[in-house]
């Protein structure tokens, strides 16, 4: 197992996720030996996990199952223990496709916090890119890094622990693209800058106050980066459900009998609407929003150097 | 860092996307190719050579020159108003005519001047406040200042482009959730990925690029074959090609059904000659034959060479039979060229099955 290829068969010392519904999933360290509770019983891992394949269905103590997944960032992303606010993967995605990331690139992070785009980002420069990620809280960075080594990807990233604002990321003139995630974006736009390749790459900045944008996007302005464009992305759910609507009687037209106006001779009645004329309705398939949308997470920043 | 990077550079034979403001194009770069871009027409032949995201300006010949880096008027504080409740939008304000104008823009004077000639034959610009100064440098700058970028072609400025161009030839898919369907659905160098796609190919350049070459893609497409027009704008060197696989939607059921066989292969319409023919058994025969008859007229050549004939005569055979010799050679290379064609897609075909048939996500 690594988290940039798969493997077939779980191992000792593998992360594997535990999946027990949708919304009900945790990671799990597989150990010789170890024990792991859920609500359907317990999963012994040297008997239970060793060796099975992944995806998996393993039968717990109490005789309920769960299934053991392959791990993935995008379901490390929904599970990993926070140590600060993360990245999820709505926003992920387009940051990933703006930058240009793609096997072989060389980007540039900062701060690395519980390390949520970190892994995305080394998945999608695998193998041949490399990721450094620059984080000034001491014990953060160390996390990150004993992290890396569990999930078979410190070859593909350097963590330094420095402050980016003040030493920037260790490298110059080396990468594609630079991440900013730091309350002051602004006063590490020129160690980006440097950062950056000289033929050109591409920057990004995250940042939940409209403030913050507009210092960020004055200073990349300042530093000559161009095509300096701000948006945000939300993502919205649907559920397809069957909708019925009534026709409404509009009474008949003339004294002798008109059939309503529905071409109920239709054979085939596969998803277009159908009437159902007892009734008085109309059914077809829709996409309908769920509840309310997922709040504001922040603004992202794009440039590029050129 | 090497400036020489092969990848930076412009080079002829790449497709190029060119950027005015928001709009992009995709083009080949060709040399002496003419190419409307919104509403300027001009050559390439200068951009290649420059790095990708090089700015240029069109000159009056219809070449590209690399523009300069011009300092902008921007430390000396400006002299605004505070509101326009004495402003009279008369259209009397711009002292320049539209003749003058036209005179400066055939002198050749560059973009940034005219404007400047604008705000300064400008009655009421030092009286707008700030803001609507800004407001009246952008609008004059889109008009007279015709800037093209020139743009290495990626996922992020084809599908924003594919968008806003032709919509309908990527059934209206945006260019976010594109994104959103190559990270959620894991897409990453090493996988085997199967692509089915009505996106001109769009999709399917999308998870090439994230998978770099690495990994295998097999594209199963409806119809007669799989679209791939936008594929090629992405530029990918050939080995990428290696790993990519299509097959047809019409024979998924005979695969899972256990029935797929390599005898009837999806008809092509260019193979006239060879589709006529029920199986590839009768081909065959018809190449052998025509081998047989080829034999003859050599022989008789070298007979009628030898034998001390009239020499017109012997010329006039040699010539009917060389003639036919070339014309049965021809024809015998079409039918090998064709055959090799049919066991080459068929080659590729039993390739994509059997990687289909394998159902593992590992390429």
């Amino acid at each position: 197992m690594s988290f940039v290829e798969y493997g077939d068969t779980i191992k000792d010392g593998d992360t594997a996720i535990v999946f027990l519904g949708h919304d009900s999933m945790f990671p799990v360290k597989v150990q010789h030996g170890t024990v792991t509770q859920t609500k359907y019983g317990v999963i012994r891992h040297s008997t239970d996990l060793i060796g099975k394949k992944y995806g998996s269905k393993v039968t717990c103590s109490k005789g309920g199952w769960v299934f053991i997944l392959h791990p993935t960032p995008e379901l490390w992303t929904m599970n990993l223990p926070h140590r600060t606010q993360i990245l999820y993967s709505t926003d992920i995605s387009i940051i990933t496709m703006m930058l240009e990331l793609k096997p072989g690139s060389i980007v540039c992070e900062s701060g690395t916090g519980s390390g949520s785009l970190s892994h995305a980002l080394i998945r999608t420069v695998a193998p041949t890119g490399h990721l450094y990620t620059v984080e000034f809280h001491q014990q953060r960075a160390e996390k990150a890094r004993e992290e890396f080594r569990e999930h078979g990807v410190e070859h593909l990233v350097t963590v330094t622990n420095q402050d980016v604002c003040k030493n920037g990321f260790g490298v110059s003139n080396i990468a594609d693209a630079v991440f900013l995630d730091i309350p002051s974006p602004w006063e590490a736009i020129g160690h980006a800058k440097s950062a950056l390749k000289a033929e050109g790459g591409r920057i990004c900045s995250f940042s939940p106050c409209i403030e913050q944008v507009q210092r960020t996007c004055l200073a990349m302005e300042e530093y000559g980066f161009t095509e300096i464009n701000t948006l945000e992305i939300l993502l919205r759910v649907y559920n397809v459900r069957t909708i019925s609507l009534q026709i409404p009687d509009l009474g008949k037209a003339a004294e002798d009998n008109s059939s309503p106006g529905f071409d109920s001779s239709n054979p085939s009645n596969q998803g277009s609407p159908c009437a159902n004329l007892q009734q008085g309705t109309v059914q077809f398939k829709s996409g309908v929003p769920l509840r309310e949308m997922v709040g504001h997470t922040g603004y992202l920043t794009f440039a590029t150097k050129s | 860092a090497m400036e020489g990077v092969p990848d930076a550079r412009i080079r002829e034979g790449d497709c190029a996307v060119l950027k005015r403001d928001d709009v992009f194009k995709a083009v080949p770069v060709l040399r002496r190719r003419k190419i409307i871009f919104e509403k300027q027409w001009f050559y390439l032949d200068n951009a290649i050579g420059h790095i990708y995201g090089t700015t240029f300006e069109v000159t009056n010949g219809g070449n590209l020159q690399p523009k300069q880096e011009m300092e902008e008027t921007t430390t000396e504080t400006k002299e605004a108003g505070m509101d326009n409740r004495n402003i009279v939008d008369d259209g009397k304000s711009q002292k320049l005519t539209h003749d003058d104008i036209k005179a400066l823009k055939d002198k050749g004077i560059k973009g940034q001047e005219i404007v400047q000639q604008l705000i300064e034959n400008s009655t009421t610009f030092r009286d707008k406040t700030e803001f609507a100064q800004d407001k009246y440098i952008k609008k004059k700058k889109k008009k007279y200042e015709a800037v093209i970028t020139i743009v290495k072609p990626s996922t992020r400025i084809l599908s924003t482009m594919y968008y806003a161009r032709e919509p309908g030839k990527i059934s209206h898919l945006r260019y976010d959730t594109l994104a959103q369907m190559l990270t959620l659905g894991n897409i990453h160098a090493g996988s085997k990925v199967i692509v089915m796609e009505t996106c001109a190919g769009l999709l399917l350049g999308a998870v090439m690029e994230r998978m770099g070459g690495y990994g295998s893609i097999i594209q199963m497409y409806p119809g007669e074959g799989p679209v791939r027009a936008a594929t090629s704008c992405f530029g990918f060197p050939k080995l990428f090609f290696d790993h990519l696989h299509e097959f047809p939607l019409s024979r998924v059921h005979s695969l899972l059904s256990g029935t797929f066989s390599t005898e009837t292969l999806p008809s092509d319409p260019e193979d006239n000659i060879l589709m006529e023919e029920e199986s590839n058994g009768l081909t065959y025969e018809k190449q052998t034959s025509l081998q047989e008859t080829e034999e003859e007229p050599t022989t008789q050549a070298t007979i009628e060479i030898n034998q001390t004939e009239k020499q017109e005569t012997i010329d006039i055979n040699i010539d009917d039979v060389e003639f036919k010799e070339n014309k049965e050679k021809e024809n015998k290379e079409n039918v090998q060229e064709k055959q090799t064609k049919q066991w080459e897609r068929r080659r590729k075909l039993i390739e994509a099955a059997a990687l289909l048939r394998e159902k593992n996500a590992d390429g």
